[in-house]
């Protein structure tokens, strides 16, 4: 009997599309590694636009998708993440473009005392309390003269090589990046605790219930998110040169990479991935346009948000169940799948309801 | 035509079933006790009639006739009917007459106002202008019942009165019951506690694991009948 | 007495932190949503006066009661046609929903009426000052300011105690079952909230506006100064928001004082040392 229910019952976390999806996947890294080869500077600076977008998105997604964690103030970690670049590069003399190792970790070190007062916030308080935060670093930064004060600085370190290289380099950290954050966040979350992690999500808690420790786990993400995004910032300043703290500390970054999120599909990997195309492909149409592409995005993703939830990737994959990078298992009867997910629904929560109640005094 | 119908509800919460092909007739000035064990789908019942579990298709839920399957809590409230919850859910900052106040929100006129229900349970007159954070369980359920009955309904549903009470202070509550009664409001009460409910109604339903088994007088059925509907042996 | 004056200025300039607080508050109050869009709302009732004052030919202290009638009528229609629908969908949806307003707001305003920073002429208000002494000046205008963020206050607390719709309004921040099945419609509801909010934040944004110039992108910052002002006097707490603006304003005026430009940074500071070590807010509420 037991050995009988062997043979038909299997949990599976690999469809046959993923199984295809990796290899294509792979083709197409190593595809575009070689655009350096043939590719103009424009299409090398067009691509790192769109490979720093999607690794920022993706961090993003790690935090708001993963952790529940929804902060408009990231674009503290890439102000942080050029800033050192250019103190590495410039005033300490080191390469540039290992500094980008730098620009993470020390992106990493100032998370931790931003969460220590960030976490004492809970829903949209600790948004706008991100964002106060970063607003701080970049009046602190404004006010140092070391650092350029107002007016920033350009990156002069990079000059030593020839501008060829220096744009072939920066792509393929701008793809290294890209990828590495999918690489990272997927791997993340088949680790136990990224499952801790989406039991989080799922449910608070539950999770709690389970002996998850909910704080340290919110907190490594946010530092790991910090890190990338401080990483992603640098890359971004080796393609740009230029850097102000009105821009590098901008909330344009936030918006960039939540309606990129919001649009692909939040909680997904593969939606950073789209929406980033989507916001990067828009961008570029409408470059004409002022920031109209801003305005037609901005009422995108709050149409989405509201009225197709899981982004344009999720309401496909509910659809279709395609997952290109399986991160879910699947209770195979058979021929019948059951996905352990289970779809949010909205509206009434029934099920939510005996937590609202206060305690009988 | 009976006041409340509900025909065969399947009702639950997410993906979890409560209710299974619930057939009920609640009859205007009656007083019907529902009885049961914990999880035998009572709430989930009284819930699915006040609106905060809705109902597909409509009309599987009739009130004076009318479909309300699909109608929301408040819209419900304006047609008369009144839901008392388990676990009293009482404005913790409001005072207690705001509390009465807000009761009144639907503006249905009846016998009951301000005045009534402080005849029926003094000590909120003496509480008036406390806040309700500070109220024992007791007087929170007073609260609670005199709130429902500011809506000054036609169906009141009372939700679990004496759960996690003292025996003296439940009977203090269901003293009130009478006069409620009286007043022509008609009454389906979930209780666990079977000599209380028996008491005051005039027909009780006994519910196990979702599903209605024994529907009767108090004085026509007999204690063993009820106990074996109440567990299920 | 240089700094008694700073102290006084800061405490006039926080009555006009109120103004955007209060709403802010009200809204997380009754439907626990954080409103991200809130700083450009008050922009977006500044331009409208803008608008006004250029088509009629008025002072900018006539066009308030238009400029509060539409911003009202404004949040009713997008609380309804929109906030609620990303409330359903879940507190995250919501926060993300108003973001994105938000950065509407920002570019079509920017599209529409430049980067160009904008002020509006109130006359000889906007100078006329009751000398104390040689060091101790207040203006009349943010005395004005202050005595209407008080009046509105003195209002919205009168509205919230003695009305029916403000005892509903706080039923639903205290459960919002529980006052669904007292009869109250909550969507209607949590359109009205938002209305009072945006009525009253556009009191905020017009007076500002005749303060200082604002531009497209002044928003966000309103936001945080109302955002902190909230929290440094406490969630839940009406006249909390008042005394936050209060401490928020004077640690700007104070902070200007020692350095020309610290002034925002001192504020944040202040709200963060708040955060750090007394995180409930100077005023808490002391429920459960």
């Amino acid at each position: 009997m037991a050995k009988q229910s062997k043979d038909h019952v299997k949990v599976e976390r690999y469809t046959r599309t993923s199984r295809v999806a990796l290899p294509v996947a792979a083709a197409i890294v190593i595809a575009a590694a070689t655009i350096p080869a043939w590719g103009s500077s424009a299409i090398m600076k067009q691509s790192v636009t769109l490979l720093t977008l999607i690794g920022l998105a993706q961090m993003w997604n790690l935090l708001a998708g993963y952790a529940g964690l929804v902060s408009v103030g990231q674009q503290a970690f890439v102000g942080i993440g050029a800033y050192t670049l250019w103190v590495f590069a410039d005033k300490f003399h080191l390469n540039p473009f290992a500094s980008v190792i730098f620009a993470g970790i020390v992106a990493g070190l100032f998370a931790i005392p931003t969460a220590g007062l960030a976490f004492r916030l809970r829903g949209g308080y600790f948004a706008v309390g991100t964002w106060v935060i970063a607003e701080v670093f970049r009046l602190i930064v404004t006010q140092i003269k070391w650092l350029g004060g107002g007016s920033g600085f350009t990156i002069g370190s990079v000059n030593s090589v020839s501008r060829h290289a220096r744009e072939s380099i920066t792509f393929w950290l701008a793809l290294g990046v890209a990828v590495g954050s999918i690489v990272l966040v997927y791997f993340l979350l088949r680790s136990k605790r990224g499952l801790a992690l989406t039991a989080i999500r799922d449910n608070d808690l539950g999770a709690r219930g389970l002996g998850v420790n909910i704080t340290r786990s919110k907190l490594w993400v946010y530092i790991i998110a910090a890190a990338g995004t401080g990483m992603v910032g640098s890359v971004i300043y080796l393609n740009l040169l230029r850097v102000q703290p009105e821009a590098g500390f901008s909330l344009q970054w936030s918006a960039l990479m939540i309606f990129s999120v919001v649009i692909g599909g939040l909680g997904t990997i593969e939606g950073p991935i789209i929406g980033a195309v989507i916001f990067f492909i828009l961008q570029q149409v409408l470059s004409d346009y002022g920031t109209w592409y801003l305005i037609l995005i901005g009422a995108l993703a709050a149409g989405v948000v509201v009225f197709a939830q899981r982004g344009l990737w999720g309401t496909l994959v509910r659809k279709k169940a395609v997952d290109l990078f399986p991160v879910r298992r699947r209770l195979c009867l058979e021929t019948v799948c059951f996905t352990e997910e289970t779809p949010r629904k909205s509206g009434e929560e029934p099920g939510r309801l005996p937590s609202e109640e206060p305690p009988a005094v | 035509m009976s006041l409340l119908e509900l025909e065969s509800i399947n009702s639950g919460y997410g993906h979890f079933q409560a209710l299974f092909d619930v057939n009920l007739r609640i009859e205007e000035k009656e007083t019907h006790a529902i009885i049961g064990a914990n999880g035998a789908g009572k709430s989930t019942l009284l819930r699915t009639i006040c609106g905060l579990i809705k109902t597909e298709p409509a009309d599987k839920v009739r009130f004076d006739g009318q479909a309300i399957g699909a109608m929301s809590p408040h819209k419900r409230v304006g047609l008369g009917i009144s839901y008392v919850p388990e676990g009293r859910w009482v404005f913790p900052s409001l005072t207690v007459h705001e509390n009465l106040q807000v009761g009144a929100h639907s503006k249905r006129t009846g016998v009951w106002n301000i005045d009534k229900v402080y005849e029926l349970f003094p000590l909120l007159a003496r509480l008036k202008n406390r806040q309700a954070f500070g109220l024992s369980g007791g007087e929170q359920q007073a609260l609670s019942i005199a709130r429902g009955l500011m809506s000054n309904p036609r169906l009141l549903l009372l939700d679990e009165v004496s759960l996690g009470l003292a025996p003296v202070v439940v009977e203090k509550i269901y003293q009130a019951m009478p006069a409620i009664v009286d007043s022509g409001t008609t009454v389906l009460l979930v209780e666990q506690d079977v000599g209380q409910a028996m008491k005051f109604a005039d027909r009780v339903t006994c519910m196990l694991e979702g599903r209605l088994v024994l529907e009767g007088a108090p004085g026509e059925i007999s204690q063993e009948a009820i106990f074996a509907a109440y567990f299920g042996v | 007495m240089v700094w008694v004056n700073d102290i006084i200025q800061g405490i006039l300039l926080g009555g006009l932190y109120a103004l955007f607080a209060a709403g802010l508050a009200l809204v997380f109050g009754v439907m626990k949503l954080v409103n991200l869009a809130h700083g450009d709302f008050s922009i977006l009732a500044a331009y409208l006066a803008l608008a006004f004052v250029g088509l009629l030919h008025i002072n900018p202290f006539y066009t308030l009661i238009i400029v509060i009638i539409i911003m009202a009528i404004f949040g009713y229609v997008i609380q309804r046609g929109l906030f609620n629908f990303a409330m359903d969908a879940g507190p995250m949806q919501a926060i993300l929903a108003t973001f994105g307003i938000a950065i509407i707001i920002q570019n079509l305003l920017l599209e529409g009426f430049t980067a160009n920073s904008k002020g509006l002429d109130a006359g000889k208000i906007e100078n006329a000052v009751i000398t104390i002494s040689k060091q101790i000046a207040i203006g009349w205008f943010p005395l004005t300011t202050l005595i209407v963020s008080v009046v509105v206050l003195v209002a919205l607390q009168w509205f919230l105690g003695r009305t029916r719709t403000g005892r509903a309004f706080r039923a639903t921040a205290d459960n919002q079952r529980a006052a669904q099945l007292m009869g109250i419609d909550n969507r209607h509801l949590y359109g009205m909230a938002m209305a009072v909010a945006l009525a009253i934040v556009a009191i905020g944004g017009v007076f500002i506006g005749i303060r200082t110039t604002f531009s497209p992108s002044a928003g966000p910052l309103r936001l945080i100064f109302a955002y902190e002002a909230v929290i440094i006097g406490g969630l839940g707490s009406l006249w909390g928001t008042l005394v936050g603006g209060i401490v928020l304003g004077i640690a700007q005026v104070l902070g200007d004082h020692i350095h020309q430009g610290y002034g925002i940074l001192v504020g944040h500071l202040v709200f963060l040392a708040i955060l750090a070590f007394r995180p409930q807010g100077l005023f808490a509420r002391q429920v459960q």
